[in-house]
């Protein structure tokens, strides 16, 4: 206990915070960028699956199995395995872009089956009556049963995507500078475990927190409906 | 040449033979009205007119012009020939009034923007509702989401407009507000089909009514002829008990 | 790409694989055990407790649930010996998951333990229960048919994301073994590939008979897919 508490003023050095700073922001950066490309190419993967006809069957086959599969291998075997194939097809690849990689693949299988909920939460006579007027599927989509999906798809959405900041200590494993890795790296300079991974835990805490916050914030502000909220903004102007 | 001639049309849900060859014509600028019990199929004469329930088999004509529901490019003429007023209004829930009756004819038929606006709101001061283009639907009565459902379909420029049990979802009170828009429609000669339950409107306005049963017509003719003095059984006992009500 | 898969000696290992797996699905199910536990303890008093031990679990949810279940294991093996406290890599990992799965379950069990209607108690009242009939009959049936689901859902994460984390401290579970054999060999690709095939048999087998226990015992209709 006494070599914690004589090791505090020899840890929270600027040096030591200013890496920290800078790892976190790493696993921010990793998190975020991974979720968003893997937001987008889930949309491509419903898209792909609600295509209609025979001759897609096997685009449908291989979107179902995409998310049922890798919602069922651990993040840590993903990234094992990115990592690997990648360095065998890229062998420039940095680790960040495999770390990258890997927050996408898991990413596209979590949100996929999100956003077919909220596209299959607006109801079916929205469609008919845009099918009735001639638009294509695409644009039935972008302009009718999108704007009415936000709603449903954006706080779940929000969620992993806040969730999977931690998920993202495991790529620490592989060698990327993130919050992690420089946990394990200061505690074996000699620094307490104790001292060390309590401080890495609230440095995740506030990173965390105050996102999932606003996440519920979101979703509170999302479920009022739209005439409402229109109405509300026209009283208040 | 009749304006729209339906030959044997069938229609399936599954191994459900929801229409069981319906064969009906009419000319241009008439009022015909779809009546029978629930069930019967008259809402699915309409969906498959717009390609919305899938046709199993015989033939539609408009201007003898054939459509061809298996083929996209066909069922994309009968769409821009034809427009659908649902009976839940269906406008679109993230869109403004105006934008409702726009988004078609700007987008889909390409006309331009100024024109397309300046229309639509004509028509929305033909329904009544000039003073709600900025509103959102849910701000609307059922009445007048259902009148603007009608401006959104008559911005499509339609040559028969499909107007499918209209007044069933609304509230007696408001019923009326959308019949008097479908009267002075009939009476500025617009080609029509109506599915409906309101017996006396469908008299007053319809050029001809089709009873229909369990997915066939049963009976056609004049609206008196039919209410008065109905040929068959299955009519004279539905409209038996529909009338003296 | 010329990369030359060799499967061979993935399957001469194949045995050690399984024993892996083993390890795997005992975690899995001693941590969510475990989990339900501190989840059934943490929901009732969320719900009937007074409020100093209300805002006590509220802060042990708030903690856990927004820190890397990763770091929360570093803290037990890496951070606890510092006051004398050695546990094996495995204690570390089986009870850092315990405490991690019982923040999630008590929010689980909440949910279910909220969605009991006051009505429903009153009604079982007028119907003459007594207390135990009241919860043997109306509370449990009803937690069970509306949380069964999510809870089902839950083992499976835990099973998966869960126990993998054992690897990084040295556990010989799964993905452990994985690392150990290739680091051998070199033939990570292989290793992996096979053990995420594993892992999904494993966890079709635990959906599948999870679903069916819900069937039968609750009859509630969990998702397999």
């Amino acid at each position: 206990m006494e070599r914690i508490l004589e090791q505090i003023p020899r840890f929270f050095t600027t040096d030591n915070m200013a890496l920290l700073l800078q790892s976190a922001g790493l696993t921010l950066a990793m998190t975020l960028t991974g979720c968003l490309i893997g937001f987008g190419l889930a949309f491509v993967l419903v898209y792909l699956r609600q295509m209609p006809g025979l001759w897609a069957l096997p685009l449908r086959v291989v979107c179902i199995t995409y998310v049922e599969v890798f919602r069922r291998i651990p993040f840590i075997v993903v990234i094992y395995l990115v990592l690997f194939f990648i360095q065998t097809v890229a062998s420039d690849a940095s680790l960040f872009t495999i770390a990258v990689i890997s927050i996408c693949i898991y990413a596209i299988a979590y949100t996929a089956d999100i956003i077919r909920g909220g596209l299959e939460s607006v109801p079916v006579t929205q469609t008919e009556a845009a099918r009735a007027m001639n638009f294509g599927r695409l644009r039935t989509l972008v302009t009718v049963t999108l704007p009415q999906a936000w709603p449903v798809i954006l706080p779940p959405a929000i969620a992993f995507a806040v969730s999977f900041i931690k998920d993202t200590a495991l790529v620490s494993q592989i060698g990327v500078f993130e919050l992690t890795f420089r946990g394990k790296e200061l505690n074996n300079q000699g620094y307490s475990g104790i001292l060390v991974f309590g401080t890495i835990a609230m440095c995740y805490f506030l990173m965390s927190f105050p996102l999932s916050m606003l996440g519920q914030y979101l979703e509170k502000r999302l479920a009022t409906p739209r005439g409402e909220r229109s109405a509300r903004k026209i009283r208040r102007a | 040449m009749p304006h729209l001639a339906v030959n044997d049309l069938r229609a399936k849900y599954g191994a459900l033979e929801v229409l069981k060859g319906v064969s009906f014509s009419m000319e241009k600028g008439q009022v015909v009205a779809l009546v029978g019990p629930s069930g019967s199929g008259k809402s699915t004469v309409l969906r498959t007119l717009v390609g919305l329930t899938p046709v199993s088999g015989g033939s539609v004509t408009i201007h003898g012009d054939e459509i061809r529901y298996s083929n996209a490019a066909s069922v994309r003429r009968a769409r821009d020939q034809m427009a659908i007023v649902f009976q839940q209004y269906n406008l679109f829930q993230n869109m403004r009034i105006i934008d409702n009756v726009t988004v078609a004819p700007t987008k889909i038929k390409k006309r331009p923007k100024a024109e397309a606006r300046a229309d639509a709101e004509r028509l929305l001061a033909m329904v009544g509702l000039a003073d709600k283009l900025n509103a959102f639907p849910d701000q609307l009565s059922g009445g007048q989401q259902q009148r603007v459902a009608i401006a959104r379909a008559l911005a499509l420029h339609p040559e028969i407009l499909l107007l499918d049990e209209v007044t069933s979802a609304l509230d007696p009170e408001l019923v009326n507000e959308v019949l008097d828009t479908i009267r002075r429609l009939a009476t500025e000669g617009m080609t029509m089909i109506l599915v409906s339950h309101e017996m006396a409107f469908v008299r007053e306005v319809a050029d001809k009514v089709i009873f229909m049963d369990s997915g066939a017509v049963v009976e056609e003719g004049l609206p008196e002829q039919l209410f008065d003095a109905p040929k068959t059984d299955r009519a004279r006992e539905f409209f038996g008990k529909i009338l003296r009500h | 790409m010329d990369y030359n898969f060799q499967y061979g000696v993935v399957w001469d290992n194949f045995g050690a694989l399984m024993e892996g797996a083993w390890l795997t699905f005992q975690l899995g199910v001693f941590a969510f055990a475990g989990g339900v536990l501190i989840g059934l303890l943490g929901a009732s008093i969320k719900t009937y407790g007074p409020w100093p031990l209300r805002f006590l679990v509220d802060c042990y949810v708030v903690f856990i649930t927004n820190t890397p279940a990763l770091i929360q294991i570093y803290f037990l093996y890496f951070g606890l010996p510092e006051l004398g406290v050695r546990w094996s890599n495995e204690t570390c990992v089986l009870i850092g998951l315990v405490l991690n799965a019982g923040a999630y379950l008590t929010m689980i069990l909440r949910a279910g333990f909220l969605s009991v209607r006051k009505t429903e108690l009153e009604a079982g009242q007028t119907l003459g229960f007594s207390l135990v009939q009241q919860i043997r009959y109306i509370v449990v049936p009803h937690i069970a048919k509306t949380v069964y689901p999510a809870l089902a859902n839950f083992f499976i994460v835990v099973l998966v994301m869960g126990t993998s984390i054992g690897a990084l401290i040295g556990v010989d579970d799964l993905t452990g073994q994985a690392i150990n054999l290739s680091s051998i060999n070199y033939r990570w690709l292989e290793y992996f590939s096979v053990v995420a095939v594993i892992y999904v048999v494993l966890t079709f087998v635990a959906s599948i008979g999870l679903a069916l226990l819900g069937r039968w015992a609750f009859r509630v209709r969990a998702r397999i897919f």
